[in-house]
């Protein structure tokens, strides 16, 4: 599989580099960026590189930072770390049936992740089939996580650790928008393998819908035979913003083998609300995503793991400086804030009747430069505070993070 | 648009080198003596490096059923009951069940001493069998045990005084144990009739801290070792869940955790709180200074230190009786509890006090209050205190 992966990756770059296309035919499909956008839409809308007529379309996004982070005075010293490297690579097969595929290295090659690999055949614009390896709509981030796009070197807390992002499944669905003068509305919704009982046996020591993500086996077949629910409704406003509500839901555990019934069905379930505008006076960028998430876990397990969890974010972007800087003509200089906030197990000890803590509040000033909307340079200062499970005096984590990220 | 984006540049560049210049945005680590966990002074690179991997085993590896958890355990990993090796919390606390004397344990059969009150799913927890006595035990502190796992047995023996020869209404008295064939003998241990010093553990039914740590890892976790090589749920032989060498690993750890330091000990008040301890009779369990013997790590061979116990049994009254025992120890005996750390107790246990075997004093005072038996006379004199004096002894305990 990752023989595989290098091996189109190793043509793709061959081709460039070798081919000797002539420059004039490489044409970047141009990022709409206009109030219709959906974060939906953030999988195809990207700034791809054409070449001529041909009907594939290569992309990609590259992220990379330095940081000098300490944990409660201790810290790991100067990293210089490698985040992630994403080629996307798109093609229409006829107009109204296309193909995109994602792939993640992450931290170097440590870990390499198909991240989305669909066909959509579009029957209707309110009807469209999706399928393969689709990225399931739980919130706002899991379907918009490009690194250029954000102004922050961390993904947010609660898109990784309380949500599974970037979470993607084998599966297929429908999804559909339509358009009214000043209202844009869509649906998704998909049935796709899901999560495993990693949820509650994890090394984490916490209930982690992320912990499924190390089943790899799941690309190939369900943990249980029960299929994951996903669904959002987006609504936008031209004038006030997008609105997403979103549902994920399934059985976890493997309640049955071979016919033997061997637990009852134990469900995960999520709901998700996410919202995103721009003030029309300052240009203030506002992006905000919030979870809830339920897992039935048994009560003869451990409380250690949470039956509740919820979290979330708010992203403030302003920019500052707009127009000509260092001869970029369209660059702009940011600052920027996030709060973030998860809870990793919400609920009350049995023994005590006190809150059960094991949470963690994040405040990241930012500035930022892009010297063209595609490209990023980031200059981060974390604040974090953590508590675990008995709400002991809060572990704090300091840092600065500065790096990149750009479309290529 | 003119040089406006040079000055911003400037001012960005400035910003991000003045917090990172700048150590208050930075966090500081905490004082030495604010935390319980670090080694010993004076250890060589190789006994650091097993420090370390132990620290690893003991506060990280966290137990899942994929890697043997279970299936009936209490909790996922040590550090989860001993969080920061600090004192733990009532959601980590252990429950034993079933002896009442020092005939033996009468319900190994049910699942016996310990009750594992979790279960992997699919599997069903135990319960307290009928007519099964029990106890709770709130997990205690792990800092400076390679410190009394050095006393000799002749120290302790010369600290007991079980027929109260000295009629000070304190006895004190050794649990004889038996031990396990996976255990060495420490040198010049003193037996008596085929058993031995137990000191660890609330009943100090455990006779050194490689006992403590293979039964953690199969009672309390349900980690099966080449040392106690079966299953809690249905007492059959399995393989090994946890490599010998990282159950040693963890015992070098345990040993070589420092020994809490004392804060504010000049502090006037502390300083007289400290005679108020010793002279209504706090210290005659609470033994303020003990003498290690000698050790193969140097850090702990031939040193004073200050633990404030005795190790040693104790009548604690009525009150304090569960009705539950090891060894050949009383229902209503225990093992003193060593008292340095004591103000640090609400940093491990969630900015609480949970004290005495089973958590349930919510403060000092409380604690003291719950002192019967051979515990009575100091808890009278502590009462005939006046408000200020019980202050400044409890400022004192809380410098420990
Ligand atoms: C479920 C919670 C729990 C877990 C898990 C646990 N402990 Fe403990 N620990 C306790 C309790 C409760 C006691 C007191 C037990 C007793 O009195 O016998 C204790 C006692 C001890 C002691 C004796 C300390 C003293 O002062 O007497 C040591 C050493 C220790 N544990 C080490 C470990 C190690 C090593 C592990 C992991 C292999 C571990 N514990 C896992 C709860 C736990
Ligand atoms: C007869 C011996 C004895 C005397 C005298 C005695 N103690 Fe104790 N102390 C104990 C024992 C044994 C325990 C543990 C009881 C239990 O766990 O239920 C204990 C527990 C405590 C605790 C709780 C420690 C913990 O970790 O939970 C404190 C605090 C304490 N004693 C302070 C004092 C003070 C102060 C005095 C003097 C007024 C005193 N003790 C006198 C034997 C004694």
């Amino acid at each position: 599989m990752k023989q595989a992966i290098l091996l189109t990756l190793y043509c793709l770059l061959a081709c460039s580099a070798f081919c000797q296309i002539d420059p004039d035919l490489l044409r970047r499909v141009p990022v709409k960026n206009d109030s219709f956008q959906l974060n939906m839409d953030a999988i195809y809308n990207r700034p791809f590189l054409q070449v001529g007529k041909l009907p594939v379309a290569v992309g990609g996004y590259v992220e990379g930072n330095y940081q000098y982070v300490s944990n409660n005075g201790v810290s790991e010293g100067h990293q210089f770390q490698m985040r992630r490297l994403t080629i996307f690579l798109s093609s229409s097969i006829n107009k109204r049936i296309k193909f995109l595929t994602e792939i993640e290295f992450e931290d170097g090659t440590k870990e390499i992740n198909i991240e989305f690999a669909s066909v959509d055949i579009e029957f209707a614009p309110l009807l469209n089939l999706r399928g393969g390896i689709v990225m399931n709509p739980i919130g706002a981030f899991n379907q918009n996580h490009d690194g250029p796009k954000w102004e922050f070197v961390d993904r947010p807390i609660s898109a990784t650790q309380l949500l599974p992002a970037t979470w993607s499944n084998v599966g297929f669905g429908l999804y559909g928008k339509k358009y009214t003068d000043n209202w844009v509305y869509a649906y998704e919704v998909y049935l796709t393998n899901g999560f495993d009982d990693r949820i509650i046996a994890n090394p984490d020591n916490r209930t982690s819908l992320p912990a499924s993500k190390e089943n790899k086996d799941r690309f190939e077949e369900s943990f249980n035979g029960s299929p994951l629910l996903t669904g959002k409704f987006a609504i936008r406003n031209r004038q006030i913003g997008e609105l997403g509500l979103s549902y994920m839901g399934g059985v976890y555990n493997k309640f049955e083998e071979d016919g033997i019934v061997l637990d009852q069905k134990r469900r995960v379930d999520v709901l998700a609300l996410d919202f995103n505008t721009s003030l029309p006076h300052t240009n203030t960028a506002i992006n905000t995503e919030w979870a809830w998430i339920k897992v039935n876990i048994p009560d003869t397990y451990t409380q250690q793991f949470g039956r509740k969890q919820q979290g979330g974010f708010i992203d403030i972007v302003q920019p500052i400086l707009k127009g000509k800087m260092f001869d970029w003509e369209r660059a702009t200089l940011n600052v920027a804030v996030r709060g973030e906030y998860a809870d990793f197990n919400v609920g009350t000890f049995k023994q005590t009747g006190g809150n059960i803590y094991d949470h963690v509040y994040a405040i990241v000033p930012a500035i930022s430069f892009r010297p063209t909307a595609q490209t990023v340079l980031r200059a981060n200062y974390r604040y974090e505070w953590r508590r675990d499970v008995l709400g002991n005096p809060p572990t704090k984590t300091t840092g600065i993070q500065i790096g990149f990220s750009t479309y290529f | 648009m003119g040089k406006k984006h040079w000055y911003a540049l400037l001012l960005i560049v400035s910003i991000t080198g003045g917090i990172a210049s700048c150590e208050k945005l930075m966090t500081k680590p905490p004082a030495d003596d604010s935390v319980l966990d670090g080694p010993v002074e004076g250890l060589t690179p190789e006994q650091l490096t097993q420090f370390l991997k132990g620290d690893v085993a003991f506060n990280d590896e966290v137990f899942t059923s994929a890697t043997g958890l279970g299936p009936l355990f209490v909790a996922t990993s040590c550090g989860t009951c001993h969080a920061r090796d600090g004192k733990g919390h009532p959601f980590t606390t252990l429950t034993r069940f079933g002896q009442t004397d020092s005939t033996g344990n009468k319900f190994l059969h049910a699942g016996g001493p310990q009750l594992q009150d979790r279960a992997i799913y699919t599997y069903q927890p135990e319960q307290i069998p009928a007519g099964a006595t029990f106890s709770k035990f709130t997990p205690p502190a792990n800092t400076g045990l390679g410190f009394l796992d050095n006393v000799t047995d002749a120290s302790l023996m010369a600290l007991a005084d079980p027929e109260d020869v000295n009629g000070d209404g304190v006895s004190g008295r050794p649990n004889w144990i038996k031990i396990p064939d996976y255990l060495s003998e420490r040198t010049n241990s003193i037996v008596n009739n085929g058993k031995y010093i137990g000191r660890f553990g609330k009943k100090a039914a455990a006779y050194d801290l490689f006992h403590q740590t293979v039964n953690a890892y199969n009672q309390d976790m349900g980690i099966a070792s080449s040392y106690e090589a079966h299953d809690t749920y249905n007492g059959q032989e399995i393989d090994p869940e946890v490599s010998n060498q990282t159950v040693i690993d963890v015992v070098a750890y345990l040993k070589t955790l420092k020994a809490p330091i004392q804060r504010t000990s000049s502090d006037p008040a502390v300083v007289s709180g400290q005679k108020i301890f010793t002279s209504i009779g706090c210290g005659k369990c609470h033994t303020p200074e003990l003498h290690t013997g000698y050790s193969s790590i140097s850090a702990l061979s031939d040193k004073t230190f200050f633990p404030y116990s005795d190790l040693l049994l104790h009548d604690m009254g009525p009150k304090l009786d569960d009705g539950y025992t090891e060894g050949s120890a009383h229902t209503n005996e225990w093992r003193t509890p060593p008292l340095w750390g004591l103000g640090l107790s609400r940093n491990s246990q969630g900015s609480n006090y949970f004290l005495m075997h089973d958590g349930r004093a919510r403060s000092i005072e409380d604690a003291i209050l719950l002192h019967g038996g051979e515990g009575q006379q100091s808890n009278n004199k502590f009462q005939q205190l006046s408000a200020p004096d019980k202050a400044t002894l409890i400022k004192f305990l809380e410098s420990l």
